[in-house]
This record gives structure tokens, C-alpha cells and sequence, in this order.
């Protein structure tokens, strides 16, 4: 009774991740299908699966209707994002992983509830505010936005990173002759590193995919979610693909590579 | 190597007054032992010493010099840290190496350095490790290491044999006094082993609640306790503790009355009716057949239980309402419940007021 209880578990927690899997993989499958698969047979009906597969529309996407711009755009700003976004947020997380103040758990509690402030409430007055400043249409203009969007998901990640770093590796490195910023840069960020790593992949990923205030406060140096959205909607559907294929490389690279690190970051101990 | 001074030093975590105004002085040289039960505040009172912590009150001296808030790097000082904090990106050579390349010392001095601390601790053969592929004890050694391989101006050690074997640990006492005592560094080691304190101190200061309750060498502490606290957190087993009151130059413990020497009658001739605590250590009560000394006065009782520890044996007699523990050397077999006498040697009496001071 108990051992047919237990396979039936087994069966339905088999199942369900099945379907997790299928929900999260089926569009991902179709893109690179899509993507790399010729138009003739792309196009066929007869053909559910393409048997040819090309370059070609990658290519013509990059570089006849010129995606490499937007494609160099994206990731400058989304290397903007990580220097600020980091710039200020290591500070933050590491003082308040170091110290204790009056207010701190309501500045983590404030930092989280950043995120729930509506975007879209946001996007109006920051490009009127842009205009004014000079900002509006730049590289910078984008990169100080998504950083303002990424910043408290990098001080609570990499406040968890410097948290599980016991303090005494920095306290035992400044009884033997550091000062407290050496034993920061020589004990602490060495070993937070694997950690910073992907904290930097995961911002990179949040600005790479933003599109709402791309759109907005661009004009010419689009990105290239925000210059998909215009024109290679009205592209033939093969681009489309190359264009979503081109956008969801990043995240997927992101997960292998980071998955390890996932694990701990979130404080989730998986194993 | 300076004298360090303790002046009233506080300090408090939230409602917890871990150190409370205490005041020590530490000789020039002297291996002195901070000795007290789990979250008495030693760790605390070493992070003041080395300037982790800053004290809500007092000061820290190193001879005439205030380093209350001196950074620790500019103290000249070394820590073996209760957790060890042994760097897990360094191999145990860098680890051990770390404070010798802080001085800038030459590699070849670093290297005769490095590899004579670690034959030392007998981790000579680690040294190409990383801490993670280590034991807990020899991560313990690697600390250890790491904090003598400087000759600092005070060495502090928090518990720093905790975690290894009887047999290791025996030998890592010898060592480290040995070493103290060729370099000559004032020394401050924190344990709560009591024989460890007792073999390696030269001083033994007992702390409890963040309070220092008596310091003073091993003898002292252990043959004069000053208070309550001492007298039952040395010596094992435990002092045995009863209420009496004086009357007419006896202590009257209702089980049975004790008759006082004429040096200990004058001294409590003041406290007449007064209640006290009377406390006297398992190896002052003995056995007729192993009773030594002069003032001894025997009482009836019967055996509760008896512990044989080899070459001793611990016997829990019962009299009138009463255990009292008596350790005697050798072997003792008798029945449980059987009868026995006990002498209790009266010199050997200690006897605390109301307030747990000792008024003998
Ligand atoms: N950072 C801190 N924050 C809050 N309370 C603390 C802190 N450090 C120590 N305490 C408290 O101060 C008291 C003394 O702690 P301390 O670590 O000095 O004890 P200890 O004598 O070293 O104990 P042990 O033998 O267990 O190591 C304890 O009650 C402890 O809970
Ligand atoms: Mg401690």
C-alpha cells in the first residue's frame, strides 16, 4: 500500500516537472528551430520540422537590415548598467551585510519594495527629464534607467553574497596588517567573486531584455529589444526568430554558466 | 613585548553587558589565561585587546600607550580566532605565510619561517593544501601556525587547542608554553578547560558575566578561591557546598555540626548566628584507611554511588540530608547503601558569606 502510494507520487512529480519543462523549453526549441531553419522550408506546410538550416537569416539580420548596431547598443548599455549598478550598489550591500545602524532593516525592506513601483508611472516624466538634461537618445541616458532598475535586485544579491562571508577572514586579515579596504579587496572580493560573476550576468540580462524604457528614451541609438519592437516586427517571420534567438542568448548563457552560483545566491540550497 | 592594561573596559551588545567594567593588568611576558564558562565574555574581552571591538567604556594600554582605538594593524599584534578565520583562498603556506609577508620579511625568512611553524604544530605535510581539504583540527593548527610565526608585541590565542585529540593537545600545550616562554611575548589565552589553564598559566583570571571574579596563579585560585563562583567552577569534581550557621565556635549544618580550629573561630568570631556557606573539595573528605592530617572529623553516612576514574575513585556519601562527594586515590569497591565514615579535613574548610565572598 505505502510502496504504490510512494510510485504514484513518484509518477506525478515526473509529470509535472515534464510539463514545467515542456512549458519553459517548447518556445525556446521553436526559436532556434525557427531561427537557423531556410525559408522555403520554414514556410512549407507539408514540413513541421525543417531538415535545412542556414546562417542566412541570422546574417541578413545582423547586417543588411543592420541589427549589429542596435545588437553593439544593447551590449554597452548593458555593460553601463553593471559598472554603475555595481559602482553603487557593492557599497550598499556591504555595509549593510558589515554593519549594524538604526534603519537597516528598513532600508532592505525599502530596496525591496523599489521593485514594486509601476514602470510604466515612471517612464513619462524620466523622458521629459531626459530632454531637459541633454540625456535623452544616449547610451548613458539607457544605462543610468537600468540601473535604476537593477539596483536593488544587486544589493540584495550580492548582500546575500557578502552575508555567508564570515567577517572574521576580514577581521583576522586586518589583525595581520591590512587595513579594512585591503581586506575588503584582498580577502572579500576574491572569494565573492564567483558570486559577483553572476550577479554582474544577471543585471546584464535584466538590461539586455528591458524594452519598455528603451523604447522611450530612444530614438536612433535604439537597443535591440526596443528597435525589434519597431521594425523587425514588419520583417518576414525567419527574422523574427533570428531576432528572438539573438535576444534569448544571453539569459540562456546566463543559466549554465551561473547556475551553480543560482544556488547559493538566492540563499536556496539546492544540491 | 609590553604590559597591557585593562581600565574599566565595557562593552555592551544591545541588553547584554558582555565585558563589565574590567580592570586587569597583564605583565610584561606573562602567559596569562582568561578562564571562564561559555559566554562569560572572553572572546569579547580579546577583540578589545585587538581592536575588533570598541569599548562603550574604559581604555586598553600597552604600557603607557591609550590603543583603545588604535586600528588593529597598527597594535603589533597576533590572534589565533576562536573560529580559526584561516583564509579559504589561500593554501595553508600562504595562510601561514600571510603575516611575514605583511612585514615585508625576506622570502627566504618567510619560508624557514613558515616551515618550522608548521612542523611545530605537525602539519608540515599540509602545507600545499587549502583549508577546505582539512580537518577541523588541523585547520585549528593552521591558525595556530599562522599566529606565531611573527613575534608579535601581545599574542592572543582564543581557544586555540579546542579542537584537537587529548593526546594532540597535551603535546600543543607543552609546545606553545615552550615557545611563550623563549619569546618572551606577553601572552593572553582565552579556554574554559581548567586544566589546561591551570598547566600553561602563569596568571589564571576567572571570569564570569562578563566580570573578572579572582585573578591569580594556579595555586591561588584554586588553593584561596575569593568567592563562591571560584571555588565551584575549579577543581573537578565540583567543591562541595552546604549551608551552616556559626554558633559557639562550631558550624552547625543541622546534619551534623563541625568543630572549628581556634584560627578559624577567631576569623568568624564577628558572624556568630550568622548563616554561611561552607565548601570543602572531594580530596579534603577522605576514607578512615586514607585519612591523613590533624583536625579531622568523622561523620556517618552511607554510600550512594560510587565512580571509579582509574587511578581514583569518586564516592557520593549521603549524611542526613546531604551529598558530599569524596575523591580518593586508588580503588574502593563496597556495596551502594552500605555504610560508611568519612573524615573531613578541617583545615581545608573554605567558608563564604551571604554575599559568596570568602571570609576564610
Ligand atoms: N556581536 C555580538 N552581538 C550580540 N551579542 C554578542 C556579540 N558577541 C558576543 N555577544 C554576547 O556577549 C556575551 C559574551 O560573548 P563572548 O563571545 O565574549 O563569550 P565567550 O566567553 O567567548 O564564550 P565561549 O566560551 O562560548 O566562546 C554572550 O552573551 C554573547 O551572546
Ligand atoms: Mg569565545
Amino acid at each position: 500500500m505505502y510502496r504504490w502510494q510512494q510510485a504514484l507520487t513518484r509518477i506525478a512529480l515526473y509529470a509535472a516537472a515534464v510539463m514545467v519543462s515542456a512549458w519553459v523549453l517548447t518556445p525556446i526549441a521553436l526559436i532556434f528551430i525557427s531561427a537557423f531553419a531556410v525559408p522555403e522550408d520554414y514556410y512549407d506546410v507539408g514540413k513541421v520540422i525543417p531538415t535545412e538550416f542556414t546562417l542566412e537569416n541570422i546574417r541578413v539580420l545582423l547586417f543588411e537590415l543592420r541589427e549589429w548596431r542596435t545588437t553593439l547598443n544593447s551590449i554597452a548599455v548593458a555593460l553601463l548598467t553593471i559598472a554603475v549598478s555595481f559602482t553603487l550598489g557593492l557599497p550598499a550591500s556591504y555595509s549593510l551585510a558589515r554593519y549594524v545602524f538604526p534603519g537597516r532593516d528598513g532600508f532592505k525592506l525599502l530596496i525591496l519594495s523599489l521593485r514594486m513601483f509601476p514602470l510604466m508611472v515612471l517612464g513619462v516624466p524620466l523622458a521629459e527629464l531626459y530632454i531637459r538634461l541633454g540625456l535623452s537618445d544616449t547610451i548613458l541616458g539607457v544605462a543610468l534607467a537600468h540601473a535604476s532598475l537593477a539596483l536593488p535586485f544587486v544589493v540584495l544579491i550580492t548582500y546575500s553574497i557578502f552575508v555567508s562571508i564570515p567577517v572574521e577572514y576580514e577581521e583576522a586579515a586586518m589583525v595581520f596588517g591590512l587595513t579594512r579596504a585591503e581586506a575588503f579587496f584582498k580577502i572579500t572580493l576574491p572569494m565573492a567573486l564567483p558570486g559577483l560573476a553572476a550577479a554582474a550576468m544577471f543585471t546584464f540580462v535584466i538590461s539586455w531584455n528591458e524594452v519598455f524604457v528603451a523604447s522611450i528614451l530612444t530614438l536612433m541609438r535604439r537597443t535591440l529589444p526596443a528597435d525589434i519592437l519597431v521594425t523587425v516586427l514588419t520583417a518576414p517571420d525567419p527574422y523574427k526568430f533570428a531576432a528572438a534567438f539573438i535576444m534569448v542568448m544571453p539569459a540562456i548563457t546566463f543559466v549554465f554558466i551561473a547556475r551553480r552560483y543560482l544556488v547559493t545566491m538566492w540563499g536556496i540550497s539546492l544540491r | 613585548m609590553v604590559e597591557v592594561k585593562l581600565e574599566n573596559l565595557t562593552k555592551v551588545f544591545g541588553k547584554v553587558v558582555a565585558v563589565d567594567h574590567i580592570n586587569l593588568t597583564v605583565r610584561d611576558g606573562e602567559f596569562l589565561v582568561l578562564l571562564g564558562p561559555s559566554g562569560c565574555g572572553k572572546t569579547t574581552t580579546l577583540r578589545c585587546i585587538a581592536g575588533l571591538e570598541a569599548p562603550d567604556e574604559g581604555r586598553v594600554y600597552f604600557d603607557e600607550e591609550d590603543v583603545t582605538y588604535l586600528p588593529p594593524r597598527d597594535r603589533d599584534i597576533s590572534m589565533v580566532f576562536q573560529s580559526y578565520a584561516i583564509w579559504p583562498h589561500m593554501s595553508v603556506y600562504e595562510n601561514i605565510a600571510f603575516p611575514l609577508k605583511m612585514r615585508k620579511a625576506p622570502a627566504s625568512e618567510i619560508d624557514e619561517k613558515v616551515k618550522w611553524a608548521a612542523e611545530l604544530l605537525r602539519i608540515g605535510e599540509l602545507l600545499d593544501r587549502y583549508p577546505h581539504q582539512l580537518s577541523g583540527g588541523q585547520r585549528q593548527r593552521v591558525a595556530v601556525a599562522r599566529a606565531i610565526v611573527v613575534e608579535p608585541k601581545v599574542l592572543l590565542m582564543d581557544e586555540p587547542l579546542s579542537n584537537l585529540d587529548a593526546l594532540l593537545r597535551v603535546l600543543m600545550r607543552s609546545e606553545l608554553k615552550k615557545l611563550q616562554r623563549r619569546i618572551k611575548v606577553t601572552t593572553i589565552y582565552v579556554t574554559h578547560d581548567q586544566v589546561e589553564a591551570m598547566t600553561m598559566a602563569d596568571r589564571i583570571a576567572v571570569m564570569n558575566e562578563g566580570r573578572i571574579m579572582q585573578v591569580g596563579s594556579s595555586t591561588e585560585v584554586y588553593d584561596r578561591p575569593e568567592n563562591l563562583f571560584v571555588a565551584g567552577f575549579i577543581g573537578s569534581p565540583r567543591m562541595n557546598f552546604f549551608d551552616a550557621t556559626v554558633r559557639d565556635g562550631e558550624l552547625d549544618a543541622e546534619d551534623f555540626k563541625l568543630k572549628l580550629t581556634p584560627e578559624q573561630a577567631r576569623a568568624l568570631s564577628g558572624m556568630e548566628g550568622k548563616t554561611v556557606t561552607v565548601g570543602i573539595r572531594p580530596e579534603h573528605i577522605y576514607t578512615p584507611d586514607s585519612a591523613k592530617g590533624e583536625s579531622l572529623q568523622e561523620l556517618d553516612g552511607t554510600l550512594d554511588f560510587f565512580e571509579q576514574l582509574g587511578s581514583d575513585t569518586v564516592l557520593h556519601v549521603r549524611v542526613g540530608g546531604k551529598l558530599l562527594l569524596a575523591k580518593i586515590s586508588g580503588r574502593y569497591t563496597a556495596d551502594l547503601g552500605s555504610r560508611i565514615k568519612v573524615l573531613l579535613d578541617l583545615s581545608k574548610l573554605h567558608i563564604f558569606d551571604k554575599a559568596g565572598r570568602s571570609v576564610l
